[in-house]
């Protein structure tokens, strides 16, 4: 046999992928090590720093891919324009999503249970929560979680983007289990990521086992070789073997895409995870699963003979269609934010995929600069979700208008009907998401006009102008939605405080719980509500909850701030962006 | 014995666990029918291994389990999470009580 030898390592070129799994490895040692004051702080840091070392590691990288791509350890991680431009941006949204994740409020409180352990409603729960700790995991957690979605799409290897897929999803699982409010939801969606999640990345490794047994290797250009040179592979001869294959690795991809018929998911996790890490989740997860999609999908296509290669485009637009059509139909009836933002994010899935359907380097471009668009506007929108609360009023109605100081603060006023008014409390906020909600919709000047212009008409180029065309109608239904809740918060009167008003302490228990019903779901016991809220009404007479804009202490003022000049700027004068995008658009030499 | 069978079998067991997860309603039964589906993906390797006559199938089942371990703790760890909360009663917004 041969003599061992040790693998050249290129450690430059890995580095944005490395810094950030180090600073969670180091952020896991910290946690274990450093006393309770200083963790957070720490900890904080190290998340900043890593990821903005990685962005800056991607711009240090950029000059050198151009021409031509960079193998690292024998060809398991590939750095094409293409990869290093998906990885600018997980980096970059990953970065404003710590910011939203580190953001305690003027409440001194942040979005996650001091003990994510602890059984919901016992007094350890109590306790915890009394007692001031605080999960500074979610850090760490974060870190490999990004760390997976930077390696995702810098791959040729289809065992190294299953194990990427794993490392991305996995923390993901965990940080959607602890939510600080709504503990129920939140573990509830926990456990509907795992269970469709663990399903997905089970077809996606038996599409993997396939391409093997087709070709003898997990390397997309050994696959694209043996397509072309059917004899060299003892399987080579069974084409099923690889569009099997092809198809099943493309569900697994389309899961974390949360595209149709793989989108259910989608609604659920959005809405019960904690908002700072649907945001994280939304933007940094799609463009890390839409990379590695790309990679896959078109790599392999050049390879596939006319007619495999048609049955891919096929799936293709079907999937494109039926993601368009159920994100903005969906989308158009929803009465809850997060789930109304969730829908969306699904019809974007659906105009992502229309970009995709030309299967070549227009395509690719057009991708990038949308994945920036969509991850800037989402990240902000769930941020300015995670700052509209809902408040305790204590005073009765006839006993003076309630004051801003007045009562506790609860978690987020996520029903649509809650949002009426809320320009004219914080007209700021409802600037920047009016917005964010402008740029999902497409409107010119925003990031998200250049950004749908840039994926319609590279599938018109690709001669898919009908898919085009129903993509422009789609989106031109989604603008429908998306000024309603413009038209609600600027332009409606506060639902005030006056409907819920009329329930003064004897009803108190009705008004009150209102505000959750519904989104409690399985296990959240209403009658429990009820009856703690009447035992303590006696004592401070908690009548009713008003919607709130809480103060940020920074962290997402700042995230916010930079989303809105981001969606401006790309909007307003796209062309240096549109020209790095160009660059990277190339995702194979 | 020809050793197309056991690709056979792989398909069946990897169907199986598919159906598993997407019939059965308890979480553990669930669970185990994706480590079916993960377990049936490494028989399939194997295999084509034996075909192709190189280690690299051999290997990827490694892959394969290691990724299977971890995610039984992760999903072990929700799910016990989860059947500890519902059967305690519990109370959604506890938020309520603190003041």
């Amino acid at each position: 046999m041969n003599d061992f030898v040790a693998p050249v390592i290129d450690w430059a070129a890995v580095s944005p992928v490395l810094i950030v799994l180090g600073a969670g490895v180091l952020g896991v040692l910290l946690e274990a090590f450093l006393p309770d004051r200083v963790r957070r702080t720490t900890q904080l840091v190290l998340a900043l720093g890593a990821l903005a070392g990685s962005l800056v590691a991607v711009g240090l990288l950029w000059d050198r891919v151009q021409d031509g791509s960079v193998a690292v350890v024998n060809g398991s991680y590939v750095l094409t324009p293409f990869g290093l431009g998906v990885q600018a941006v997980v980096a970059l949204c990953a970065l404003l999503g710590v910011l939203v994740v580190a953001e305690r409020t003027t409440t001194g409180q942040d979005a996650f249970a001091p003990a994510a352990a602890a059984v919901p409603g016992t007094v350890y729960e109590d306790e915890t929560r009394r007692a001031g700790l605080q999960q500074t995991e979610i850090f760490p957690l974060l870190l490999f979680a990004t760390g997976g979605m930077l390696l995702f799409p810098a791959t040729d290897d289809l065992i190294v983007m299953f194990v990427a897929l794993e490392v991305l999803s996995l923390p993901l699982y965990v940080l959607c289990a602890t939510a600080r409010r709504r503990r129920l939801l939140s573990q509830e969606a926990a456990f509907k990521y795992f269970v469709l999640g663990a399903f997905a990345s089970a077809l996606f490794i038996f599409g993997v086992a396939l391409v093997y047994g087709f070709s003898g290797s997990v390397r997309l250009e050994n696959v694209v070789a043996v397509l072309a040179e059917p004899s060299v592979s003892p399987l080579g001869t069974m084409p099923g073997l690889v569009v099997v294959g092809l198809l099943l690795v493309m569900a697994g991809l389309l899961f974390k895409v949360g595209a149709a018929p793989f989108h259910t998911w989608t609604p659920d996790v959005y809405q019960g995870a904690p908002t700072p890490i649907t945001g994280f989740m939304a933007a940094c997860t799609k463009a890390a699963a839409v990379g590695a999609l790309v990679r896959v999908v078109f790599t392999l296509a050049a390879g596939l003979d006319a007619d495999a290669r048609h049955d891919v485009e096929v799936a293709l637009w079907v999937v494109a269609i039926l993601t368009m059509l159920i994100g903005t139909v969906a989308g158009a009836v929803q009465t809850d934010i997060k789930r109304l933002l969730a829908y969306s994010s699904i019809a974007h899935a659906g105009f992502l995929l229309v970009g995709t359907v030309g299967l070549d380097e227009v395509s690719s471009r057009a991708l990038v600069f949308y994945l920036l668009a969509y991850g800037l506007a989402t990240v902000g929108a769930f941020a300015v979700v995670t700052l509209v609360r809902e408040r305790t009023v204590t005073r009765g109605p006839g006993e003076g208008a309630a004051d801003d100081d007045d009562g506790v603060v609860l978690g987020e006023a996520t029903r649509l009907a809650q949002w009426a008014g809320i320009g004219r409390r914080a007209p700021w906020l409802t600037a920047a998401f009016c917005l964010f909600l402008l740029s999902m919709a497409g409107i010119p000047l925003t990031a998200g006009f250049i950004a749908k212009f840039g994926v319609f008409s590279a599938a018109v180029e690709a001669g898919a102008w009908p898919l085009a065309l129903l993509g422009v109608l789609a989106s031109a239904v989604s603008v429908f939605f998306y000024v309603r809740i413009i038209v609600l918060m600027v332009l409606t009167p506060p639902a005030d405080d006056a409907s819920a008003a009329g329930s003064s302490s004897g009803s108190s228990s009705g008004g009150t719980a209102a505000p959750d019903d519904g989104l409690d779901g399985a296990g959240a016991e209403p009658s429990g509500v009820t009856a703690t809220l009447t035992g303590t009404a006696t004592r401070t007479v908690v009548v009713r909850t008003v919607v709130t804009v809480v103060g940020s202490r920074g962290p997402a003022a700042v995230a916010i701030a930079l989303c809105a000049a981001g969606v401006l700027l790309l909007g307003v004068f796209p062309a240096a962006v549109l020209d790095l995008a160009a660059q990277a658009g190339q995702f194979r030499f | 014995m020809e050793i197309t069978n056991y690709l056979g079998l792989a398909v069946i067991l990897f169907a199986l666990g598919a159906a598993t997860v997407l019939l059965r309603r308890n979480a553990i039964i669930v669970f185990m029918g994706v480590e079916l589906m993960l377990n049936a993906t490494n028989l399939a390797f194997v295999t084509f291994a034996r075909m192709h006559g190189d280690l690299t199938g051999q290997v990827l089942a490694f892959f394969v389990m290691v990724v299977a371990a971890a995610e039984v703790v992760v999903g072990l760890a929700i799910i016990i999470m989860i059947f500890r909360a519902r059967r305690s009663a519990s109370v959604d917004d506890v938020n309520l009580l603190q003041s």
